[in-house]
């Protein structure tokens, strides 16, 4: 941890604030856009973008097509219209490419729920934490689509605490910000990243799509990591880092390969020895060739 | 020492397998019965035109709004969590602002999965729900009224409802218009029952289900299946002779002829015209 | 497109939500009232709306209608309404209700062009006052007009009619049943030299077959058609033909449709007169007894302006010639023989008239049986399909010439029926007198032996009673265009809606720097905005009244409730206004001098306090109602000290007894569901002219048409002339306008019903599927129906009630928002001086 008690007080004194913001800003830019770019129509009678994130339809003309939902739809049985299949391809193609949780970091709009309540946990040091395995979300996953095919219906979305929220935010929220209430108060009170580090099915799908995903965070220098651990206190899913950022002596590559590195750049951010950076999967060799083996042992983060 | 860790950090590992394996199940079972419960469409929620059967339809729709986005009489809502019916699907409610029927059927095109079916191209065909006139005791046409705002504000008029006329036997000078659904043209758009001027509808529209009744199948209606075949089912009859008075004629079905005559009589005292019995069915001009 | 048609729908919203918001009576508290409480107090009524004259039962609780119900003893209607009639205790509650004169200022002073403000009466009478009598100064009687109503109470109509004709000396006065009676009227008088139908609804049970001309009574006539239906359905063999220029609810019920192209009535009647003729079924006997013949002059043109091209070539419309004289008189007719009209109407043979009409020859033939077969009892039923016909009078004079032909009137089941729209569209604006050219009892202001009689009973010197014939409803719009009329008052009524081009000729005349326009009635209407001074006026209820329905049933109410603020009734209005003027203002000193006793008293005076309006103490209020309310007293009487809508009654009674047009005493009508005049010896009238039913036919002289001096009803021979405006390749289409059952003409009282305003909101544009696929339109489509005259926005509908045939639209007129009268063309049937409002063209563009 940084001598000053702040996460990133370094990186805004070294590089000043706004580069020390840049990429949060620019996810906050993308999130507020987007949702903006929905309301549009509903608020000023600009149709720019209809639908929500489950299907929309930009400029009469472009589709988009979540691929979880439609994957439930059809388990429950249900073969989808041309554009709804439109739609998933590109959004499969999109999010290969740019990172699967680049969906939950850029565009999500629980995940500023979420960021609000580490926010707050932070500021206020609360300390409690349930232990929950990172892997539940795959075991939610895999029970979501189990009873989309045991109930013939998209299940799922009864609770979808995303969809609901996005949903209502566009179309009216009634009553469903009680459950974004209650991944807040999850979040805050119960388990640090609770939501979308342990238990989100949407991102867990999204981290699937993103396995191999093109775009991806690298600690290139991390040779001039100083350990001041900022990084692994802002990152929603610290597990990521270590390999990429420690791995050198076991000759991992400095890129993070972890299909649950949501590629926030928080880290970016934050460091004020500009260790991290956006880069290619591909570039990704080690500095030098060190023994492999231990690389499993990742730092978990409880 | 390490091996003792090894062993104690795979149990905890089993064990929290375990844990996370029944938390999700108990979760999973429990979602699986709340959304039992939702795929019920509640009576006053009527869907788009072309909305697969339920629960066919809450495994295709995905949520997404575009019909609503797509009406252009802004009838359609999606669903929230406290409404009893599949939270984020579209539905209307007949009585605040009832289905337009579109031409061109919008809501359906817009529909990215076919949870509106794509194959619903002609409105008229659209079976949203069916109408029912549930009180005769309130509907002012049953008390002899001239309301009959149901029928005129139908868009199928004639057709899916139509006013079938009774004798008022209370005033003895004045018909009944009784307003009257005919399923096989309703398409459950809910004008009916939005327009209805009463304080609570009389009429009203359910999901088909809730609405139709079913006839045995071990019983056919002898006349429908007479016109069917445009014929009797069981010919030849024999012509049948009858002792009478001079001056009168018998018909079979038809009765006695006063004067031997086939004319009508005008008279409505004439045997076998009973006067306010209906004697127009539906399709039946008077 | 689909944002205009969701934005569309959003300004109907907001319309709705204003609308609606405008009324206050919770039906569930009057629910509770009736169901928990017994504290209602019943009394008799009749219905505020059509023609039908539908008794109901009006509950009062804490000086408030709370609820109504259908009379079960009147014998209309047997405890039934229509589902107007079902909302009648919600007419009077609006929450826009005018409740104190309002007049347009600026600066504290009246201003054309300024906002309105509210006013006391005082001030509302000293500008009227001040306007009326410089206006008076200036041109002199002509100067001044009045629009009055067929929803006036019996004792309005007369009290205005007598104080435009006696007081101000001006024949200016004309009711809105000169937009919807006025060719029956003439019609009457033309062929039976009196007014109003022979028979009764009692027809209705007793006919074997019904035809329906121009008439949608399933919708207009809504429990009338419940009855018809029933003899329909209870009666074998009985028919039912609607003849229209579209489908709608009542062809769908019919026996036989005739759509028919507009204006070919006329030769569709000519050609069941001649097949009548060519298969012997003249009823010869009584032709010979009971009928003339006459010949009918023609070039009558169409009521336009005279400086209209088609006015130009016209010989017999009766305007002014280049020489100054009138070109003919419309009305003109010759007498010819049987074998002239058998020849005149020959050439309408069912060719021809299939090939004019566009119905079939077997549907003609069909229908011409209905009137040859000597066995079948046949009556005709018609409402605007004629009336509002730029040869409204003629084609009412034809279909009597078919029941004439055949003898079939004047008896059970038997005759020609006109409806009418309005509840006293007989009663008031016919019997009273309030036409430009007509006194009371049929009388008629030319004829120097009916002024002379008129002088009489109201006590006025001879030459009181002006000889000219006043201007007629078009007319005064004209003439106020025209700075001709500069003080004008309308009351219950909404010209601004329902009269004919508004854009061209009604709304210049009223917004006209020179003239003042008052109007009276109890919402802001269309018309009431557009004046310079509105009046709050009492309604239905809130005063005691009197209607006379379509069968010549007169009926009585008594007032029930106070009216809101300081809304006062048409009556009061007129007495009190003519408080402010001294006899030396508006009559000549001449005439002054004629009678002598006169001089230095108010019109009031003279008109109402003459001995005999004001004869009937307060006393008697109580005496004559007291079996009906406790206590009775009513809001006129009390503030002017007697019985005045007795007095009035009385008074107006007189005119009519002995003359065919016999009144029952007041008192009676307060103890009756109504009587049908004439009432001789207590004894009402179903059928006239014929003996045994009508008493004045003596014993012996069988049928007697007792209305023209040989007591002969006329035949006339008429031909069939194209409309005034046809469509053509730019306005493509016929425009017809209407009605709905759940809206009342303009909608002035239904549309402030929240349950009726929801069941029909828009006036939208009916249109054949197929027209609308040639324009590229489908339903719902935001389009622009556009005339000659103006256009408006509204909606395609192609489904529903009505399904004009291609090449014809419908539009309604109830719909403030949609003034479809912008679009309609002033042309009159030069006659009856009734305007067309079923025929002109237009074409549809989308918007």
């Amino acid at each position: 941890m940084s001598a000053n008690n702040k996460i990133g007080a370094d990186a805004v004194m070294e590089k000043g604030w706004l580069s020390a913001h840049k990429w949060l800003l620019l996810r906050r830019l993308s999130q507020l856009g987007i949702l903006a770019l929905f309301l549009l129509g509903p608020l000023a009678g600009i149709w720019v973008v209809k639908g929500n994130l489950a299907y929309s339809l930009t400029l009469d003309t472009l589709p988009l097509t979540d691929p979880y939902v439609l994957l439930q739809s059809l388990l429950a049985g249900h073969m989808a219209e041309k554009l709804g299949l439109i739609g998933v391809a590109i959004v499969i193609v999109f999010y290969a490419v740019v990172g699967g949780r680049a969906y939950c970091s850029w565009v999500c709009p629980v995940n500023m729920v979420a960021d609000f309540a580490a926010w707050l946990r932070h500021r206020f040091g609360i300390k409690s934490g349930a232990r929950f395995s990172r892997t539940s979300r795959y075991w939610i996953l895999a029970m979501t689509l189990v009873l989309a095919v045991a109930t013939g219906t998209v299940a799922w979305e009864m609770l979808n605490p995303v969809s609901m929220l996005h949903r209502g935010l566009i179309f009216g929220l009634g009553s469903a910000w009680a459950i974004v209430m209650a991944v807040f108060l999850f979040d805050l009170f119960v388990s640090p990243d609770g939501w979308c580090g342990h238990l989100c099915p949407v991102g867990a799908f999204y981290s699937l799509i993103g396995k191999t995903s093109v775009v991806r965070v690298n600690a290139a220098q991390r040779a001039a990591c100083n350990d001041c651990m900022d990084c692994f206190v802002v990152c929603p899913e610290p597990q990521v880092i270590k390999p990429a950022l420690k791995g050198a002596a076991k000759g991992i590559g400095p890129v993070i390969t972890s299909a649950n590195c949501t590629n926030c750049g928080r880290c970016i951010d934050v460091c004020s020895k500009e260790v991290f950076g956006f880069g290619l999967r591909f570039i990704n060799k080690a500095e030098n060739n060190a023994p492999q083996g231990e690389a499993a042992a990742l730092g978990n983060r409880p | 020492m390490a091996a003792i860790s090894k062993s104690q950090s795979r149990r905890q590992f089993l064990l929290d397998m375990a844990k996370t394996a029944c938390g999700v199940g108990m979760f999973g079972l429990g979602l699986g019965l709340y959304s039992k419960q939702a795929r019920a469409l509640p009576p006053a929620a009527i869907r788009p035109p072309g909305a697969l059967p339920e629960p066919d339809f809450q495994g295709a729709c995905i949520r997404c709004g575009m019909c609503v986005r797509d009406c252009p009489y802004d009838i359609l809502n999606l669903a929230k969590p406290e409404d009893d019916l599949a939270t984020g699907t579209p539905y209307f409610v007949a009585r605040k602002i009832p289905c337009e029927m579109c031409e061109d059927i919008p809501c359906v095109k817009a529909c990215p999965t076919g949870a509106l079916d794509h194959k619903l191209t002609d409105i008229n065909k659209a079976k949203m729900g069916l109408a029912a006139l549930v009180d005769q005791e309130t509907c002012l046409n049953f008390l002899g009224l001239r309301c009959d705002v149901c029928y005129r504000v139908c868009p199928v008029i004639d057709k899916a409802i139509t006013l079938e006329r009774v004798h008022n036997f209370r005033t003895d000078k004045h018909t009944m218009f009784l307003p009257t659904v005919h399923s096989e043209h309703c398409t459950g758009c809910g004008k009916c029952e939005h327009a209805c001027v009463l304080e609570v509808a009389a009429i009203k529209i359910f999901p088909v289900q809730l609405a139709k009744g079913a006839l045995g199948k071990h019983y056919q209606m002898g006349w429908e299946e007479k016109k069917k075949a445009g014929q009797s089912l069981v010919a030849p009859e024999i012509k049948h002779q009858y002792n009478l008075p001079e001056g009168f004629e018998y018909e079979q079905g038809r009765g006695l002829v006063p004067g031997g005559s086939s004319e009508a009589a005008p008279s409505p005292a004439a045997p076998g015209a009973q006067p306010g019995i209906p004697q127009a069915l539906h399709g039946d001009k008077l | 497109m689909e944002l205009t048609r969701r934005e569309f729908v959003k300004l109907s919203a907001v319309a709705a939500t204003a609308t609606a918001a405008g009324v206050t009576v919770p039906g569930a508290q009057a629910a509770l009232a009736v169901a928990g409480d017994s504290g209602i107090r019943w009394d008799k009524g009749v219905c505020r709306f059509c023609g039908t004259g539908c008794g109901v039962l009006v509950g009062t609780k804490d000086g408030r209608v709370v609820a109504t119900q259908g009379d079960p003893d009147a014998p209309v209607n047997k405890g039934l309404n229509c589902i107007k009639g079902y909302f009648l205790s919600k007419i009077m509650y609006g929450k826009d209700r005018l409740t104190q004169p309002m007049l347009r200022m600026k600066g504290g002073k009246y201003d054309k062009n300024g906002e309105f403000a509210p006013i006391s009466w005082d001030q509302a009478f000293d500008i009227m006052a001040e306007k009326c009598k410089t206006t008076l100064k200036a041109k002199g009687p002509k100067g001044i007009g009045m629009f009055g109503s067929g929803q006036w109470t019996v004792w309005e109509g007369y009290a205005a009619a007598k104080l435009m004709k006696a007081g101000f000396r001006s024949n200016n006065i004309d009711p809105n049943a000169r937009h919807c009676m006025a060719s029956a009227v003439a019609g009457f008088m033309r062929t039976f030299g009196i007014d109003e139908p022979m028979g009764c609804y009692d027809d209705l049970e007793h006919a074997d077959a019904f035809v329906l001309w121009g008439a949608n009574m399933a919708e207009m006539h809504p429990i009338l058609w419940s009855r018809l239906t029933d003899r329909r359905l209870t009666g074998k063999g009985v028919q039912v033909a609607v003849l229209s220029t579209f489908s709608h609810r009542s062809t769908e019920l019919s026996d036989i449709e005739l759509i028919f192209k507009p204006q070919s009535d006329l030769a569709i009647l000519n050609f069941i007169c001649n097949y009548i003729i060519q298969n012997n079924a003249v009823n010869e006997d009584f032709v010979k007894k009971n009928v003339n013949f006459k010949k009918g002059v023609t070039d009558i043109g169409y009521g336009l302006r005279p400086n209209h091209p088609l006015e130009q070539v016209a010989n017999n419309n009766g305007y002014p010639g280049a020489d100054g004289k009138p070109k003919g008189n419309p009305g003109k007719a010759d007498p010819m023989t049987f074998d002239e009209f058998k020849a005149f109407v020959s050439e309408y043979t069912v060719e021809k008239a299939s090939e004019i009409s566009g119905v079939s020859k077997d549907k003609l033939l069909e229908l011409a049986k209905i009137y040859a077969d000597p066995k079948k009892k046949v009556v005709s039923y018609w409402t605007m399909g004629f009336n509002q016909h730029t040869r409204g009078t003629w084609v009412n004079n034809m279909i009597y010439n078919v029941h004439l032909l055949v003898g079939k009137i004047s008896e059970p089941g038997n005759g020609p029926f006109s409806l009418t729209g309005q509840p006293s569209a007989c009663g008031t604006a016919r019997e009273v007198g309030t036409f430009a050219h007509r006194l009371p009892a049929d009388m008629e202001v030319t004829n120097p032996k009916h002024r002379e009689a008129t002088e009489k009973i109201w006590k006025l010197p001879p030459g009181a009673i002006p000889d000219w014939v006043g201007s007629h409803a078009v007319k005064q719009s004209r003439d106020l265009k025209d700075g001709n009329i500069n003080f004008y008052w309308t009351q219950s009524t909404n010209n601004m809606q329902a009269g004919p081009n508004i854009n061209g000729e009604i709304y210049p005349g009223w917004r006209n720097p020179a003239n003042f326009v008052v109007v009276t009635d109890p919402y802001p209407t269309v018309s009431a905005v557009s004046a310079d001074l509105m009046l709050p006026a009492a309604m239905w209820m809130e005063k005691e009244g009197a209607f006379g329905n379509a069968e010549r049933r007169t009926q009585f109410w008594r007032q029930q409730v106070k009216a809101p603020g300081e809304s006062r009734s048409d009556l009061w209005q007129l007495m009190e206004f003519a408080k402010r003027f001294k006899m030396e203002e508006v009559w000549p000193a001449e005439l002054l001098d004629k009678a002598p006793e006169y001089k230095g008293k108010t019109m009031y005076d003279v008109l109402y306090a003459n001995g005999e309006v004001n004869k009937f103490p307060l006393t008697e209020l109580k005496k004559v109602n007291e079996h009906g309310i406790k206590n009775y007293t009513n809001d006129e009487s009390e503030y002017f000290g007697y019985y005045v809508q007795k007095g009035l009654f009385e008074e107006y009674a007189q005119f009519g007894r002995g003359h065919g047009h016999d009144l029952a005493d007041f008192d009676s009508y307060h103890k009756s569901r109504g009587m049908r005049w004439p009432v001789v010896d207590n004894k009402e009238t179903l059928w006239r002219f014929r003996e045994g039913y009508d008493s004045y036919v003596k014993k012996g002289e069988g049928v007697k048409f007792y209305g023209k001096p040989d007591g002969k009803a006329v035949i006339f021979a008429l031909p069939y002339q194209p409309a005034a405006e046809q469509p053509d390749n730019e306005y493509d289409l016929w425009l017809c306008t209407g009605r709905v059952l759940e809206h009342w003409h303009t909608g002035s009282m239904t549309r402030r019903v929240p349950e009726l305003y929801k069941a029909v909101p828009d006036a939208w544009v009916y249109m054949n599927p197929e027209d609308a696929k040639k324009r590229g339109l489908k339903r719902g489509d935001k389009v622009k129906v556009i005339s000659r005259r103006g256009e408006i926005t509204t909606l395609v509908e192609t489904r529903g009630r009505n399904k004009p045939p291609v090449g014809l639209v419908f539009v309604p007129f109830f719909d403030e928002h949609r003034l479809v009268n912008k679009l309609t063309l002033d042309a009159t049937c030069p006659i009856s001086k009734e305007t067309d409002f079923k025929k002109c063209a237009a074409k549809i563009v989308k918007a």
